[in-house]
């Protein structure tokens, strides 16, 4: 049992704002998903399945309700921060392969720049972490700070991570920051928690995006069959009682899984949108995901490795959350430039030529720490 | 045991089941749950064995030495709790325990910018005034 051919992304629309003080998250849900179903040609009550990613409280109950989504016949919540979107692509694929949905609606929607997030009841874990003041860029820099240690990676190959997404940004006129940059000023920028740097970090959006996943005869009376789901790998990666390691992510666990479902290899991907909260991030992922060897990413990366127009793997040509978008949870702005490579839509300028296979990497939580990893991918409808 | 308590010390949540884990703390003793089954050492502190799944678990004193894992000086705020609002550098780490667990924790009573991957440190304890305190870890053989 596959899900290999069983479902298409057929389009979908990522919200054109970075700052919204004055929506609901629930009206920005409403948004892009009536902006992705107009994208395709469906509506509101075409929708089976749905799929949601948010900060409400039993938030897909919620924002089924306030959609008015009254055909549903499959309805997830899988919360794991930002990679929940492409977790929730390989589930929505997986419910359509077993006919439990033919119309899926994934959806993602947050204000942390206009809000702050409200805080949950503690996690048994928290009195052993949180009390020593731990912070998302203070566990991102742990495991920097180690993978410098192990090997050799610089601060000046993690810079090369964002000179890339700026350079992609500047042709994104959605974008936040759309400035290139250069890796002195990411290694001269502030130091927030060493090894990290304030451009080091991804950029903090209210926005959202939403993509529609169908069965192949929807996909096909649409006439959109030009992002065929290939595979779908999925890891959680914890502390493993008291064994934390954090060189590597749970990208070593969800790659393997989604290119064997594929049948496809690292050096099939035309382009790879790679979850970017951090530069380091970026690295591990790529290494993970067999791009290149464990250790060797700060390498891979350097000299604008992942820029499009002559890079060895165009990485997040959309800007990525470092510069261009990412609401908290970037897992949706990950799937949708991806779907943009694949159907030829990206800007000219960074559009990838005859675009076959495209991978998405989802990350969510604390790099290695504990977190989510999904893998998804994509290709055209021969592959 | 005389600890610079610059650094925020917030009271933590104190679940039923790990309440002798933060009693010891008070008493300036670091306590680690031991399977009795497999006999892992267990973190974060669980009645529970998580490799076998064993409940018979018993709770050993740990010596209070390591090594630094791995490290970062956070320079910038904040936390996320609210006592983290405004505190300053710290250094919040990975400690590996001579029983084996890397446990996350503070590096204390050292310059933030002198800590090293592999440093040796031991175990100090900051009084949170109910009843509990952090353990965190400052440069083997301080005084």
């Amino acid at each position: 049992m596959s899900i290999r051919g069983k479902a298409y992304i057929v389009g979908g629309y990522e919200h054109p704002d970075r700052v919204i003080p004055d929506k609901s998250v629930s009206q920005i849900h409403a948004e892009v998903a009536i902006g992705a179903l107009k994208e395709v040609g469906l509506s509101l009550s075409d929708v089976d399945g749905y799929f949601y990613t948010g900060q409400l409280n039993m938030g897909g109950t919620a924002t089924s309700d306030y959609l008015g989504l009254k055909n549903l016949t499959y309805l997830d919540t899988t919360m794991t921060g930002g990679s929940s979107p492409v977790f929730q692509i390989g589930h929505a694929a997986a419910a359509i392969a077993m006919g439990k949905c033919r119309i899926a609606l994934v959806t993602l929607a947050a204000r942390p720049r206009s809000e702050r997030q409200q805080r949950a009841a503690p996690n048994p874990e928290a009195s052993f972490e949180q009390v020593f003041g731990t912070n998302t860029i203070a566990m991102y820099a742990l495991a920097a700070q180690r993978h410098m240690y192990e090997f050799g990676t610089t601060s000046e190959q993690l810079a090369w991570v964002k000179v890339a997404a700026s350079q992609h940004a500047q042709y994104n006129e959605h974008a936040l920051l759309r400035k290139p940059v250069t890796v002195e000023e990411v290694v001269n920028s502030r130091m927030l928690s060493d090894p990290l740097h304030l451009l080091d970090t991804c950029v903090v959006t209210d926005s959202g995006g939403a993509v529609v996943v169908t069965s192949p005869e929807v996909a096909r009376d649409l006439g959109r069959t030009g992002c065929k789901i290939l595979g779908h790998g999925e890891a959680p990666k914890h502390t493993n009682n008291g064994n934390v390691d954090l060189t590597f992510t749970g990208a070593r666990w969800s790659g393997p899984r989604a290119f064997e479902e594929a049948g496809v290899s690292p050096a099939d991907v035309d382009y790879a949108s790679i979850y970017d909260s951090f530069t380091i991030t970026v690295v591990e992922t790529l290494e993970d995901l067999g791009f290149c060897e464990k250790g060797k990413g700060g390498a891979f990366v350097a000299d604008g490795g992942l820029i499009a127009r002559g890079g060895r793997l165009p990485v997040n040509t959309d800007g990525g959350g470092l510069c261009n978008n990412h609401p908290g949870m970037g897992g949706m702005m990950k799937v949708l430039e991806a779907v943009r490579q694949m159907q030829g839509t990206a800007h000219p300028g960074v559009q990838v030529p005859d675009c076959q296979v495209a991978l998405v990497h989802g990350t969510g939580g604390s790099l290695g720490t504990r977190m989510g990893s999904a893998t998804l991918i994509l290709g055209q409808e021969d592959a | 045991m005389a600890a610079d308590q610059k650094i925020p010390t917030p009271v933590p949540n104190v679940n039923p089941e790990v309440k002798v884990f933060w009693d010891a703390t008070a008493e300036g003793r670091l306590l680690l749950p031991k399977c009795q089954d497999c006999r892992t050492v267990i973190w974060y502190p669980r009645p529970f064995c998580p490799a076998c799944g064993s409940l018979n678990v018993e709770w050993i004193e740990a010596s209070g030495k390591g090594t630094v894992y791995t490290y970062t000086v956070n320079r910038r705020g904040a936390g996320d709790l609210p006592e983290y609002r405004d505190p300053g550098p710290y250094v919040l780490a990975y400690v590996e325990l001579e029983e084996g667990p890397r446990i996350m924790t503070n590096i204390v009573d050292c310059d933030p910018d002198s800590v090293k991957i592999g440093q040796a440190v031991e175990v100090v304890f900051h009084d949170t005034g109910q009843g509990t305190a952090l353990p965190r870890f400052r440069p083997a053989g301080g005084s």
